[in-house]
């Protein structure tokens, strides 16, 4: 899932003043399931909001929603009515849900309440992990299912480095060595000949690099 | 290992010609004066074969390894230039290749780089576009097939002497000798060592590359850092990832009455140069005397390595 964190708030509160009347926008998707964007984020973030403004004898009205996934166009259409009625839309999805909602609607301003920040999932409830960095030509055939890219902090193919030790990364003795990961996995599965294959050097051209990307499945066009 | 020289280095003329090598390190100012590095080569010159220049050590912006090794040429000295897959994707790292290569460098090592997060910029974007041993594949393939990795012709390829570092030192231990072995396929000619400290373990892997037949392939130069004190030996154990320094030589240097420690650094310096120059498969020393490259000279003369042979 898309891993997204909030924003300070203070960074909030910056984004909203001069507003009066605004929507916070949660997302049932990713940011749901990290606990940072859905209906019950929806509900503290507003609160926290409304007491600070009502604090500061500067209330501000704040219609709270949340739809299904903000990255998507029949979702997105679902706050039609409502988004007029407000001066600006404190999204709560991923950079691609603010995205979706803001070239929707044109008119109105749309900020983003997280900072979305990797692609993970969860190792136990509340703890987050990176594991992707969606580069566009999954290696992980090659590396024992563990990926170089996402999980070295140099993003090595032929790692590890000279800083690894004890299984860990030189950035950070908290941190695991992706490559001992690696090495460790492919001594599982009986595949340490495959350390000695030397990776090609990457085409990024499938990464960012190439330029936004897309991914279009021809039998739904029509 | 061939006679043959690939390139007009001095480095790889004494290598193959089988003459103990000795380097040594010289690292860039953190400024645009070229007068540090005039004076440093004043006192490194004849007392090593070629000299690393280093690119932005610990990720701390220094001047750049390409001026500094040309400013040392022209103090008569021969640079091996160092550069790091950090700072750099696939176009800036051939085009510094035939840069360098044009203004008279002979010697390139091939690295990884430090994270940038040990250095003094640690908001920096990296880059790492290659790794070391692709870095090293990229300069063969310019130097021996006259291809830029885009596929097109070179034209007039960049006569550099090979280099990579490796590190027996780091963790886990038993891939060290087969990355090594990764380096040689990848085309590597000469490897300086991270500073070694544990005689025995380096023992141990070197006995791994010469099982595997590893030496008769690349030349392997053993790196040495004197220790300037009781402090630094700490740090480095402590705080350096990837060094191995054993107790018993904290203890050595600890119970060393303070003025004497530098000295004591040097000895064991020494002794670990001797004891190089009897195991099996080395080729040559790469003395890194941080920041005191006044001793470059006193170690390799104490080491008997000094008068340099002329090539």
């Amino acid at each position: 899932m898309v891993v997204g964190e909030r924003k300070p708030f203070e960074e909030i509160m910056k984004m909203l003043e001069g507003h009066k009347k605004v929507m916070v926008l949660g997302c049932g998707g990713c940011v749901t399931v990290c606990l940072t964007g859905g209906q019950d984020a929806v509900r503290v973030l507003s609160s926290q909001i409304r007491m600070a403004r009502d604090k500061d004898g500067n209330p501000i009205e704040i219609i709270e929603k949340t739809v299904e996934r903000q990255c998507d166009p029949e979702y997105v259409d679902q706050v039609q009515e409502l988004v007029p009625d407000v001066e600006a839309v404190l999204s709560m999805a991923c950079g691609a849900g603010v995205q979706f909602m803001a070239e929707r609607y044109t008119k109105t301003p749309l900020y983003p309440a997280l900072n979305t920040t990797f692609v993970g999932g969860s190792v136990k409830e509340g703890y987050y992990v990176e594991r992707c960095q969606t580069c566009g030509e999954c290696k992980l055939a090659y590396t024992g299912g563990i990926c170089p890219i996402a999980r070295c902090s140099k993003s090595l193919l032929n790692g590890p480095c000279g800083g690894s030790t004890k299984g860990k990364c030189e950035i950070d003795p908290n941190v695991d060595c992706g490559w001992q990961l690696i090495l460790d996995r492919l001594r599982d599965l009986d595949q340490m000949d495959r350390y000695e294959q030397i990776l090609d050097i990457a085409d990024w051209r499938t990464s960012r690099d190439g330029g936004p990307r897309k991914m279009i499945r021809e039998d739904f066009q029509r | 290992m061939s006679g043959e020289c690939n390139t007009d280095s001095r480095l790889e003329k004494i290598l193959r010609s089988g003459k103990f090598a000795v380097t040594g390190e010289c690292g860039p100012p953190r400024g645009a004066d070229p007068e540090v590095i005039r004076k440093k080569c004043a006192l490194l010159k004849d007392k090593a074969d070629a000299f690393n220049i280093t690119d932005n050590q610990t990720s701390v912006v220094r001047m750049s390894s390409i001026s500094s090794s040309v400013i040392m040429m022209q103090q008569g000295l021969e640079p091996v230039m160092q550069m790091v897959c950090r700072d750099r994707n696939r176009i800036a790292i051939q085009s510094d290749i035939l840069g360098g290569a044009a203004l008279g460098v002979k010697n390139m090592l091939c690295l990884s780089g430090d994270h940038q997060k040990f250095g003094d910029h640690p908001q920096a974007k990296n880059v790492f576009d290659l790794d070391s041993i692709q870095l090293i594949q990229t300069v063969r393939r310019m130097r021996d097939e006259g291809k830029f990795l885009g596929g097109e012709e070179v034209k007039g390829v960049p006569k550099l002497f090979i280099g990579a570092a490796e590190n027996p030192f780091a963790d886990p231990f038993e891939i060290r000798v087969p990355r090594l072995a990764k380096k040689v396929k990848a085309g590597v000619e000469f490897i300086q060592t991270q500073c070694i400290f544990n005689l025995k373990k380096f023992g141990e892997w070197m006995k791994g590359v010469v099982d595997r037949g590893l030496h008769e392939k690349v030349f392997i130069l053993g790196g040495v850092t004197p220790f300037k004190s009781f402090g630094m030996a700490r740090y480095m154990a402590k705080n350096v990832p990837g060094m191995d320094v054993p107790e018993e030589l904290l203890q050595r240097m600890k119970d060393t009455p303070k003025e004497q420690q530098a000295d004591e650094g040097i000895k064991i310096a020494v002794e670990t140069i001797q004891q190089l120059k009897e195991m099996p498969g080395i080729s040559g020393v790469h003395i890194m005397a941080i920041e005191w490259e006044e001793k470059v000279g006193e170690i390799a003369e104490k080491a008997g390595l000094l008068p340099r042979p002329s090539v």
